[in-house]
């Protein structure tokens, strides 16, 4: 059974958010995502400055399997990429929700992440694949 | 329902992520197929191989028969126990199956054939065989393991004890011995030292778990995927099928032309297609971000080809694969990879061989 931490906001594409205040949120992949996946391999991410909007494909998590694209979860600027991904991708396995994660967005609207599934509503949408 | 090997119960215990194969429940991995990759490279790893298909020939004309159904010459073959990698091809010069065929006596040979065209196979051989005096037998009472990497023989000798292993350990590629109830050969599907060992489906979990006992790693199809792909062996159904011949497939130094009379199936269709310019399988090498993966177009000179079998290189740390492109090919081509043209080299398709690169 895949772990999935209380306290963050999930999509149905399988990102989760963390609210770090100040209108910062952390985008990783969840812990089924990875295991889905498999070994991760390059994980390519988009340009910090770079403006984004809900639903974007914004990176790109490949692992030895598929080439699988990220989807930004909430509209705003991207403030922060994982840069040691580059280095060890693994991360994204071993600690999808530490480690692992891929990058921080300010919001535009921080109320946009009330639609954004809680971890019973994800655990719904798992158990539906 | 799925079929499930001897070993099923013992890669569920092993933690093993357990996928479809061809109407086999098999294992994908048993936590990282990277690791289990580079345990195979450095160390030693265990495949379950039990849903491979293992055929025994027999009879006074088992010999002419498998002249004339396989591409490659068991008349070569004159060493008891030695191997011989060959396929089984249509009239139409196609592959059928490839298979490694074993040799006892000029009326006692056994062949080793994939799982995914089982049932193929064997109504093909048997059609084959019904002009010839042979007995064809599977022999599905049996089980299969491959014990692959450097420390393979080490690992070997720890489990057999010295007396037994001696009688092995001085064994070369592509030969097998029988050693009690075990069937060992130095054949394999990595690129590296090792073994494949048939046994009797009921001793093949004791095996198993004294393997794992000594260290040895369980290993998945995932690894088993990227070790072929980087020793640059084909897989059945990806790199080549009935609509391939084995020249379009890297697979001509299995095929013997020589003597000129022997007639084997398929023989007048490769003639033909030897002295024309035909498609060829070569490898691709990119050392750039990103993963050249199956079914990817490559654009060489205009002309269009396909990857037939791509991956990640945990060993080599970049993207490698086998492509089918026209015979014209140069030392660079393009693929397309998610919308883009990404230049990649052109190789022959070995990348690996005993833990280390063979690029040049």
């Amino acid at each position: 059974m895949s772990t999935i931490p209380k306290e963050l906001k999930y999509t149905a594409t399988h990102e989760w958010v963390r609210n770090e205040g100040d209108g910062i949120y952390t985008i990783g992949l969840t812990e089924h995502a990875q295991d889905l996946l498999g070994d991760m391999v390059f994980v390519e991410l988009p340009e910090v400055g770079s403006n984004v909007d809900t639903g974007d494909d914004i990176a790109v998590a490949e692992s030895v399997k598929a080439a699988s694209d990220v989807y930004a979860p909430i509209t705003g600027e991207v403030v922060e990429i994982n840069e040691e991904l580059e280095s060890s991708p693994e991360s994204v396995n071993s600690d999808p929700y530490g480690d692992g994660w891929l990058f921080k967005i300010k919001a535009t609207d921080p109320s946009e992440l009330d639609g954004l599934l809680d971890a019973e509503a994800y655990q719904a949408v798992i158990e539906d694949e | 329902m799925a079929n499930r090997t001897p070993l099923y119960d013992a890669h569920i215990n092993a933690g093993a992520k357990m996928v479809d194969f061809y109407g086999w429940k098999m294992p994908l991995n048993y936590g990282s197929q990277i690791e289990e990759h580079h345990a195979v490279r450095s160390d030693s790893g265990v495949f379950d191989v039990s849903h491979m298909t293992i055929v025994d020939v027999k009879g006074d004309q088992a010999k002419a028969f498998l002249r004339y159904m396989l591409a490659n010459d068991v008349a070569k073959l004159k060493v008891p126990g030695k191997a011989q990698y060959s396929s089984m091809l249509n009239e139409q010069g196609g592959v059928i199956d490839d298979l490694i065929v074993y040799y006892f006596t000029d009326d006692f040979y056994r062949l080793v054939v994939n799982s995914a065209t089982r049932e193929r196979d064997l109504n093909w051989i048997q059609s084959v065989a019904a002009d010839f005096d042979v007995e064809v037998t599977e022999r599905s009472e049996l089980a299969m393991v491959a014990l692959q990497g450097p420390k393979a023989a080490e690992k070997l000798k720890l489990l057999l004890g010295d007396k037994a292993f001696a009688d092995v350990a001085n064994m070369k590629p592509f030969m097998s011995e029988q050693v009690g109830d075990l069937f060992i050969a130095t054949t394999g599907y990595t690129g590296e030292k090792g073994y494949e060992i048939i046994v009797p489906a009921d001793q093949v979990e004791a095996l198993w778990q004294d393997l794992l006992h000594l260290g040895v790693q369980p290993s998945g199809l995932g690894a088993r995927d990227t070790l072929r792909l980087e020793a640059g062996m084909n897989l059945y159904g990806q790199d080549m099928d009935e609509n391939v011949t084995p020249l379009e497939a890297n697979m001509g130094w299995s095929v013997a032309f020589e003597p000129e009379d022997r007639d084997f199936i398929g023989r007048a269709a490769l003639e033909k297609q030897k002295a024309s310019d035909h498609d060829k399988l070569v490898g691709l090498v990119m050392k750039d971000k990103g993963v050249l993966r199956h079914g990817q177009k490559v654009v060489v000179n205009g002309d269009e080809g396909v990857i037939t079998s791509g991956t990640f290189s945990p060993t080599l740390g970049f993207s490698i694969a086998m492509a089918r492109v026209p015979a014209k090919v140069g030392d660079t081509a393009e693929v397309e990879i998610r919308g883009k043209l990404v230049k990649v080299s052109v190789v022959k398709p070995s990348f690996v061989r005993n833990g280390k690169s063979v690029l040049a």
